[in-house]
């Protein structure tokens, strides 16, 4: 047995406590001990909230406002959304973009406007947040102001009966907000910044509370019989099956968004007109297409690819695995994977090699499992 | 008969020449679910501290290294459909493999039970 485990200095989360009362098994990551799992364990936690509503601890997690009268127009020079069109309570997922289109992070920006000064949420991954606020201070104009939020905390409410649940505790925001929707409510005299969005596929919020108001707000949606805690394995199991990249994995300042997959995060305005950092690469990129393409690959067996895994097209090496695993709800391995665009076609027959054997790999489009968000209207 | 431990977390049971190797139940605990158990097959030559086979949780593979040098007479065939007899049984039916132990003298400088359980506990 070989632990790859190492130990560093980590900052605790502000439901460290709870998570260890809760049984959690803590590991270091993004710089924070983290609960990796509780004693369900990953493959039931996993199942719980495809079946039910799983409260997640996102608090690593980077939290900024970005707010002034030029505020949209600063963002838009950093990030290709269309955050002129994005009305107040609307959210968008973008990415952050260096001046060659390489990913500098990836994030979902919410219009919070309330009144008449613009203002925007960023949530970014918590391993970059600290580069990520460097970079805004950098390029954001002296008008527009930056804030940190390091004393809030997220927590995530993920599954089917999640709509459900957060309803007993803020009545009608089941339906108020649809997926990638935003609202502020209050919890008592606490307020809450509530986003109908996550990172498994299912419906489900997000919610943004003073890190020492967590506690009470953990233990207040954990006295309902649909919650159970998730640690952090079924939460990479849970967005590897629904096809979501992972920073630092699938994405970093080598990939860029259209051999990612992640094109859809350049507006339609900001493919027209530009005005983004790395623009010109970007639209040859969109025009010509990328040469080499994220794809989803599905393994028989049980003997997952994972991350570096070479994958190959008889004997010509075409791509590597960036990441992968076994997928709790198909009962095979699952994995996101860079290939030469010429095998990246759905049904494709490839193989990916894990410890000097080819194990057979066809080409899938994600999601694995079919997203299951809450979208107004269709209801 | 006797029961000895290593520093890599797996038990080895020894009787006469014949010995039966699996991972110790902290070791499983620390692996969390297991979905896929790879074991040597009968006649595969072992070297001690080399890979004899591979645990992969859903995080993770992790190596598994023989005890002891030796040749496998046997695997644990139920652990291909059911790996999570490990996770239920690591010490018992959740057994990996057994070999015929070629130098007895590698035994020497195992844990036993007790120093496995001190070794564990000064881990944490």
């Amino acid at each position: 047995m070989s632990d790859s485990v190492t130990d560093h200095p980590t900052a605790t989360l502000p439901l460290d406590g709870w998570h260890r009362a809760a049984g959690a098994r803590m590991v270091p990551f993004a710089g924070y001990a983290m609960p990796i799992q509780y004693s369900d364990g990953i493959i039931a936690e996993h199942e719980w909230t495809r079946g039910h509503a799983g409260l997640f601890d996102v608090s690593h997690m980077g939290q900024l406002t970005v707010s002034g009268a030029g505020a949209a127009a600063a963002l838009e020079a950093l990030l290709p959304a269309d955050l002129q069109a994005l009305a107040p309570g609307r959210m968008r997922y973008s990415l952050l973009l260096n001046e060659e289109g390489g990913v500098i992070d990836d994030l979902i920006v919410t219009n919070i406007t309330d009144g008449a000064e613009p203002a925007y949420f960023l949530v970014v991954n918590g391993a970059t947040k600290d580069g990520d606020v460097a970079h805004l201070r950098a390029h954001l104009p002296a008008d527009v102001i930056l804030t940190p939020l390091p004393e809030q905390a997220l927590l995530a409410l993920q599954g089917p009966e999640a709509a459900l649940v957060l309803d007993r505790l803020f009545p009608g925001i089941a339906t108020e907000i649809g997926f990638m929707e935003a609202t502020s409510r209050m919890l008592g005299d606490v307020p809450v910044r509530i986003f109908r969005s996550g990172y498994t596929g299912e419906d489900g919020y997000e919610l943004s509370i003073a890190a020492v108001e967590a506690v009470a707000l953990a233990d207040r949606l954990m006295a309902e019989a649909e919650v159970r805690p998730i640690g952090l394995g079924a939460r990479d199991s849970l967005r590897l099956e629904a096809g979501l990249p992972l920073y630092g994995h699938d994405l970093d300042t080598g990939t860029d968004p259209v051999m990612t997959g992640l094109a859809f995060a350049i507006s339609k305005a900001r493919r027209a007109n530009g005005g983004y950092p790395g623009a010109d690469r970007i639209t040859a990129l969109l025009q010509g297409g990328a040469p080499i393409r994220r794809v989803g690959l599905v393994l028989e067996g049980r003997m997952a690819a994972r991350e570096g895994s070479l994958v190959f097209a008889g004997e010509e090496q075409v791509g590597r695995v960036t990441s992968g695993g076994f997928s709790p709800t198909l009962g095979h391995p699952i994995a996101l994977a860079f290939v030469d665009a010429a095998h990246a076609v759905p049904g494709t027959s490839l193989f990916a090699e894990v410890r000097g054997k080819r194990l057979p790999a066809t080409v899938a489009r994600p999601p694995f499992v079919p997203h299951r968000y809450y979208r107004k209207g269709e209801a | 008969m006797a029961r000895y431990f290593t520093t890599e977390h797996e038990w080895i049971e020894v009787e006469g020449d014949t010995a039966t190797i699996g991972i110790t139940d902290h070791a499983q605990a620390q692996l969390g679910d297991l979905v896929f158990v790879e074991v040597p097959t009968a006649g595969t030559e072992l070297v001690k501290g080399k890979e004899a086979g591979v645990v992969e949780s859903v995080k993770a593979a992790s190596d598994v290294y023989s005890p002891v040098s030796g040749t496998v007479t046997e695997s644990n065939g139920a652990l291909e459909e059911d790996p999570s007899l490990v996770n239920s049984g690591a010490e018992g039916e959740g057994w990996f493999f057994r070999l015929t132990i070629a130098d007895p003298a590698e035994l020497d400088g195992l844990m036993d039970e007790a120093a496995y359980k001190e070794y564990v506990a000064g881990l944490d």
